[in-house]
């Protein structure tokens, strides 16, 4: 006969207004194998605790039921309360006689009696339990960081500086993102490249960082702790070793007309090349698609003829290196919705009116940041790409593809309205008699100093705002780009004849993110943003334990919200990091593996890829059979197996199958 | 190849010359029109205005007619027509709407009837056949695909080209041999029916018209859709005096270039029965 200790809260008036907290605890004492029952004002308080821990020890109870508030107020603290007094901490049931019993009803007999049956339940519950054990596993005391963008920079930085060693993979020859090549940064104002570049040397010099620029992450496996990460190193064709950086070669290759990437097509670029000046590892590569001498096999040959350090390698490959980390943190920022024709997702249609790609200016933000850049093709001056001519008249058309269900997504990218408003200022500035023209839907300033930025754009530097949507751009044989559009506020139709246009174009994850987080098992939405683990309370985890998320990956962000998500995913990562063992709750899945029929259904459910295919063997090693099992470090107890598996060989510990029998039939 | 015909009332009316282009055209390629018998209006722009249920029977009756003679396409060279004709297949999709108006129109309607306009008339024949029937060149066109409003709108119902920046009139011009040009008008609205109740907007949005394929080096018009051909050519002495400008512009049908490259008449097409008919190729 067990001997179980049912301890009735009243919470104050919360419970006890309509539960008769004495009445229970007095019949729930009659119930089998309870040993005492008794009730108090504030169970959860020292003196209620302090009664549990002394009729643990003078009643040797074996079992405990608390009749009080939800278990996700309080469990934790009575099992605390239960293992000071020597009894296995899971060994501690609540029944929820608040949440699911006083505050819901009114007719105090009833409700007394339901408390009681509630009780009952847990009684029987717990006359099932088992002591169980915590898991405790060792950490690889590394972290990996995907991304090296403002917010990878940060994540990184701040990891390292707290001791750590960090791993940053960046997929392009340069870390620096899209922060590197904007102009200057709202509200601000300030130069984006100045501010940034400083934390890209740090990295580059980190002695706790090593920087994998040019690579990707190719697979993952483990779990919180003991991450194993294999790394493609792209064919660089130069020897990182030897180069210098001195530019012999990217000064001397004949093709000088490539698309830059850096300048987001606005400019161009050699075969070989750094993207731009500051680049991290300023160390060039070479274009595979546009160097005639690894499309040829042979020919040309002249930077590896300049390079005085013998470091061109026309016959690089692929490398793969491999990483152990204990967490990881996924910076892979964004990308912009495609404004022409051809559309990766479907619903997404483009903007053919707009005529971008047919025009020539008819440009996107980015673009823009680049022609008003000091360190951009243009060298600063505003250029407009078609023939060279400085704009006198510009209209900036926010939500392109933003807030739209028709043709593009439904979500703001809720930066737009602030970078738009500073490139009306950037354009005032560098051309003094122009006149910035602005569509827009609504304007979304919320932060600091933003709606006074807003504002000071429209007042002083006259933009010219107009609360509406564009039509149609039509381009006239005199090069004008005839843009018509709506003034709703006016209730008039709006025709400009304007030299350049932007579209702030809506902000989609960057390319590829929906493949990588299939690699970490990490949840992303229908558009491809990474999935937090809780949108208030958990805001950088994710499903996975010990794999974090910052930046753009996570939704549309601005810089200060980047650096600041980073640095509460390196915060995360250092709280793994600076313990020697992660401890995982033992109420997790369990596999019964000599009934388990190897079907894996569980194992294709397992929304954690914590079930994996194993064998049993006897003692000697001999091969018995196939079954499932879990790794009790990665599952999260979710009881999808359980619920799934057709031989009935998955439980979870702690709410078995048994337990849930017993609770229903002492109802009976 | 016999294809199921809805005239709906311009190509029977003041735009019969667009029939007998078609006729003479399609004849040419072999393309048999068979008249929809019993058609009625399509309810064109004033049943939606009137009333919703109207205007979702009265081409639901057209569709039901087709149907029942067994028509696998509904040809309708009148956007407007084979907009209203596509709006009620989409709609009868939902299993009781389709019911409630096949009860309204007393008679069935499946929804399984292809509708199509003349660009895909022609691409249904073949660009391939169509180049291969080319006896006259038309070198010496350079036209202007002028699409209008309602032949690619709204995109949800038309389904068909790029209802921003069309391309397929210039495809289809190109396998009979003539050069068009790359504008910035092609789906702007004429001002369709406006020409009746507000005349001053229809010249302003022709001239726009007209002036913007002048400027990009356009020597004649091509539209299929008849209050299109109206507007541009019927109007267009009345544009010249209100803008004074000069643009002697022919509007084509589609049919009657097509028709053209195939060898057949400016007489055979209609093409004398236009407004402007100064011929601006030189063989024709």
């Amino acid at each position: 006969m067990s001997r179980i200790g049912v301890f009735v809260c009243g919470c104050g008036e919360n419970i006890a207004r309509t539960v008769d907290v004495e009445a229970v605890a007095s019949r729930v004492a009659e119930i089998p194998g309870v040993a005492c029952a008794m009730s108090y004002k504030y169970m959860c308080s020292d003196p209620g605790q302090g009664m549990i821990r002394e009729k643990i020890k003078s009643e040797r109870l074996d079992g405990v039921v608390i009749a009080s508030c939800s278990p996700h107020m309080h469990l934790k603290t009575f099992r605390k309360a239960a293992q000071a007094a020597g009894l296995n901490s899971y060994l501690v049931e609540v029944a929820n006689i608040r949440e699911q019993c006083s505050w819901v009803h009114s007719d105090r007999t009833a409700a007394t009696s339901k408390a009681v049956e509630l009780i009952r339940m847990s009684v029987a519950k717990v006359r099932n339990d088992k002591a169980l054990q915590s898991t405790r596993v060792p950490i690889t005391s590394r972290a990996l960081v995907i991304g090296g963008g403002v917010a990878g920079i940060q994540a990184a930085l701040d990891i390292a500086d707290s001791g750590h060693e960090v791993v940053l993979v960046e997929r392009a020859p340069s870390i620096g993102g899209k922060m590197a090549g904007l102009s200057e940064t709202f509200p601000t104002l300030d130069c984006s490249q100045c501010i940034l570049t400083p934390r890209m040397v740090e990295v580059g010099q980190h002695p706790r960082i090593k920087l994998y620029s040019y690579s990707e992450v190719e697979a993952v496996e483990g779990f919180i702790g003991n991450f194993k990460i294999k790394i493609r190193q792209k064919a660089r064709y130069v020897d990182m070793s030897k180069c210098t950086g001195c530019g012999d070669c990217w000064t001397s290759c004949p093709l000088k007309k490539n698309p830059s990437e850096f300048d987001y097509a606005m400019g161009n670029r050699t075969a070989i090349y750094i993207p731009f000046p500051q680049a991290i590892p300023a160390r060039p590569v070479i274009d595979k698609e546009q160097c005639n001498r690894l499309k040829k096999g042979k020919g040309c040959g002249i930077c590896e003829k300049k390079c005085k350090q013998g470091a061109i390698n026309y016959n690089d490959e692929d490398k793969f290196v491999e990483e152990s980390v204990g967490a990881i943190v996924v910076a892979t920022g964004f990308g912009l919705y495609d404004i022409s024709k051809v559309q990766d997702k479907a619903g997404q249609s483009g903007y053919g009116e707009y005529g971008y790609g047919k025009y020539q200016d008819v440009i996107d933000s980015l673009q823009f940041e680049r022609l008003v850049s000091a360190s951009g093709p243009t060298g600063g001056v505003l250029k407009r790409p078609s023939d060279g001519e400085i704009p006198k008249n510009v209209v900036f058309i926010s939500c392109v593809g933003s807030r739209d269900n028709a043709k593009g997504v439904p979500y703001c990218s809720k930066i737009c309205c602030m970078y738009t408003a500073k490139h009306t200022m950037l354009y005032k500035h560098k051309v003094h008699d122009g006149q910035a023209h602005v569509f827009y839907m609504d304007i979304r300033s919320g932060g600091k100093g933003y709606d006074e930025f807003v504002r000071r754009a429209i007042e002083e530097d006259g933009a010219k705002y107009y609360r509406g949507r564009v039509s149609k751009i039509t381009l006239e044989k005199n090069g004008k780009l005839v843009v018509r559009g709506a003034d709703t506020l006016a209730g008039m139709p709006v025709t400009i004849e304007a030299d350049l246009v932007v579209l702030a174009t809506a902000m989609r994850p960057a390319s590829g993110v929906e493949q990588l987080a299939q690699k970490l098992h990490v949840g992303y939405d229908q558009y491809g943003f990474l999935l937090e683990s809780h949108p208030k309370l958990r805001p950088v985890e994710t499903n996975v334990a010990g794999v974090f998320i910052a930046g753009a990956a996570h939704s549309p962000k601005d810089i200060p919200e980047s650096v600041a998500q980073a640095s509460a995913a390196a915060s995360k990562v250092q709280i793994i990091l600076s313990s020697d063992y992660v401890t995982r709750e033992p109420e997790v899945a369990n596999i019964a593996e000599q009934i388990c029929a190897a079907c894996y259904a569980c194992a294709n459910a397992c929304p954690y890829n914590a079930i994996e295919r194993a064998e049993v063997r006897t003692p000697r090693g001999v091969f018995v059979k196939n079954t499932a099992r879990v790794n009790p470090v990665l599952c999260m107890g979710c009881g999808t197996c359980v619920s799934i598996c057709p031989s009935k060989s998955a439980d979870l510990q702690g709410t078995s199958d048994q337990q849930i029998y017993a609770m229903l039939e002492s109802l009976l | 190849m016999k294809v199921g015909y809805y005239p709906g009332c311009a190509l029977h009316g003041s735009s019969n010359d667009y029939e007998q282009s078609l006729v003479a055209c399609l004849g040419a390629l072999d393309v048999k029109l068979k008249e929809v018998d019993g058609w009625i209006c399509c309810g064109a722009t004033a049943a939606h205005s009137l009333n919703s249920k109207l205007s979702m029977a009265l081409p639901a009756r057209n569709l039901a007619m087709a149907e029942k003679e067994g028509f696998r396409e509904l040809f309708a060279p009148c956007p407007l027509c084979s907009m209203q004709l596509l709006k009620v297949r989409e709609a009868v999709k939902d299993e009781a709407v389709r019911q409630e108006l096949s009860e309204v129109v007393e008679a069935e309607i499946r929804g399984d009837a292809q509708v199509i306009n003349l660009i895909q008339l022609f691409l249904n024949v073949g660009l391939d056949r169509l180049k291969a029937a080319v006896k006259q060149p038309l070198d010496s066109v350079t036209a202007a695909c002028y699409y209008g409003c309602l032949l690619l709108r709204p995109p949800k119902i038309a389904k068909f080209d790029d209802c921003e920046q069309p391309t397929s009139m210039e495809t289809l011009l190109a396998a009979v041999g003539a050069k068009t040009v790359d504008w910035s008008y092609k789906t702007e609205c004429c001002g369709a029916g406006m020409t009746m109740a507000s005349e001053d907007t229809v010249l302003n949005l022709a001239y726009k018209i007209l002036d913007n394929a002048r400027e990009h080096g356009a020597t004649s018009l091509v539209v299929a859709c008849p209050m299109c051909h109206i507007n541009l050519d019927m109007k267009q002495a009345a544009v010249e005096r209100r803008y004074g400008k000069q643009f002697n512009m022919t509007v084509y049908y589609l049919s009657d270039l097509v028709g053209l490259a195939l060898g057949l008449s400016r007489e055979q097409l209609g093409i004398d029965r236009h407004f402007v008919t100064e011929p601006m190729m030189g063989n024709h």
